[in-house]
């Protein structure tokens, strides 16, 4: 089992309401987000190229937060998840340090905190808050080892990306373009 | 033209608009890890030697920093946590892939070491000193009878932490200033360095003056030869690389890198020691001071100027 998220950039039209719809469930504290929608424009006028990312943590294969944490708190869970446990954290921000996508940061109450691609919600056979509510249906989530899961059909007959690979992370979000 | 904006907001404390997890404590801590590492390599380098007698202030005195710089340090790294109360669970596990926690576990065997080599020149530091308990007096005629072996494993462990002091960054992928395997000879390097300085501060000894600022001066050459390997490599590198020595070169860091750093903290205290050899009179404790000074801003700017790299994408 490997859980993924494709998220189709010509779909996305910034609206933000999977960044609410994370903040709400998972009870992040004020001022603070799991996930973020970034716009970037590229090109010179008037030849310009648009697009709407939705980011998150990467859950990556190769995690370097996990493998930096000196004490185990970070880790990678059933399904390639990757958690914080938080009675282990020490809040050292190794793990912040080592995200490429500054995906984690420090709770007010000390531990580290990100996206859990809502492994609770997942767990009960559901999708992640932000996939749910998602008003043009641009985000995508499932078993990348099942070739009939949301995700699978998603990238099967697209054109995707992920974000820096040459970091080496092999991360786990597919931006189809 | 390429821009990018947070259409949905994020303004994370400590990370947007730039990453600044890591404050004051951890180039602190890195400073007097190095400067630990420095003193105790040379205390247990001429121990070893047997010129135990030649350098007193060496093997005898500066010692006595080292513990206290530890200590110190770890207090700064305790300071840093953000999880205070959690920070037992460093000692509950051990994983090697982890730089901090190898540095950690190295930092519980070195810090006793230190102590235990302090304690056993007690007596001859002070000679009124009395331990009260027998097993104390017998626990130190242990030591000094096999202290050259004690030498051995802190030459051995004072090089461990030397290099994790710049392994703990260089193992950050994520950013890119740091992610260099030179990080960890050149943190070496610059901590012995450090150490050899406030050993020379303290030392009163003429002779054994001149024989540190002599090894001195050779790692500050290989110091100054290292951060020119590092820039090159970086100018040879991926964008992201040549995007964080820009930093160096014209960019933000520039003025206080190459004059606190690499001019008052290398060139300059290695001109004013040389100098000294050849004769001249140079107040005793300015390079010193100079290089500590250095050691320590070059830390401090590092640490600064890697958060603020990171990959473009």
């Amino acid at each position: 089992m490997r859980y993924a998220m494709a998220i189709d950039t010509k779909k996305c039209v910034g609206c933000g309401d999977c960044v609410v719809a994370c903040q709400t469930e998972n009870n992040v504290p004020h001022g603070y987000c799991r996930d973020w929608i970034v716009e970037r424009v590229d090109g010179t006028y008037p030849s310009l190229d648009l697009e709407f990312r939705s980011e998150r943590c990467n859950h990556c294969d190769n995690s370097p937060c996990v493998r930096c944490c000196p004490t185990g708190a970070s880790h990678i869970e059933d399904g390639g998840i990757v958690l914080v446990e938080h009675n282990k954290c020490i809040g050292c921000g190794a793990c912040i340090q080592s995200c490429p996508y500054d995906a984690r940061y420090s709770h007010p109450e000390g531990y580290v905190d990100k996206c859990t691609f809502c492994i609770h919600r997942v767990k009960k056979g559901q999708n992640p808050a932000c996939v749910e509510v998602c008003p043009t249906k641009c985000l995508h989530f499932g078993d990348l080892d099942d070739p009939n899961s949301d995700v699978s059909l998603a990238i099967k007959d697209r054109k995707w990306k992920v974000l820096a690979p040459e970091a080496g992370t092999k991360p786990q979000l597919y931006f189809l373009t | 033209m390429k821009e990018e904006l947070f259409v949905s907001g994020r303004n994370i404390p400590n990370i947007d608009p730039y990453l600044n997890i890591w404050h004051w404590q951890i180039p602190l801590y890195l400073f007097l890890g190095g400067l630990a590492a420095g003193v105790l390599f040379f205390a247990g380098y001429f121990v070893v030697r047997g010129k135990e007698k030649k350098m007193q202030a060496t093997v005898k005195w500066a010692p006595i920093i080292a513990p206290i710089a530890l200590v110190l340090g770890l207090g700064a790294l305790f300071w840093d946590l953000k999880h205070k109360l959690y920070f037992w669970q460093l000692y509950t596990t051990i994983r090697l892939e982890s730089p901090m926690g190898w540095g950690a576990w190295t930092l519980m065997i070195i810090t006793p070491i230190s102590f235990v080599w302090v304690a056993s020149y007690m007596k001859e530091i002070f000679p009124w000193w009395d331990w009260k308990f027998k097993f104390l007096d017998k626990f130190e005629a242990f030591v000094i009878k096999y202290r050259v072996y004690l030498a051995w494993v802190m030459m051995i462990y004072s090089i461990i932490l030397g290099v994790y002091t710049g392994i703990l960054l260089s193992a950050f992928n994520a950013r890119p200033l740091w992610n260099t395997s030179i990080l960890g000879p050149l943190f070496l390097v610059s901590g012995f360095s450090t150490g050899l300085a406030a050993t020379i501060w303290i030392s009163k000894d003429e002779k054994e003056r001149k024989i540190l600022s002599r090894i001195d001066l050779i790692f500050i050459f290989v110091e100054l030869f290292l951060i020119v390997h590092l820039f090159m490599g970086f100018l040879a590198g991926s964008e992201t690389a040549i995007e964080a020595a820009r930093l160096f070169l014209g960019g933000q860091f520039t003025v206080s890198f190459w004059v606190f750093v690499v001019l008052l903290g290398l060139i300059f205290p290695a001109t004013l020691e040389t100098l000294e050899l050849w004769g001249y009179h140079v107040p005793k404790w300015l390079p010193s001071a100079l290089i500590l000074f250095g050691g320590f801003m070059f830390r401090f700017i590092m640490v600064e100027a890697g958060q603020i790299t990171r990959y473009l994408y």
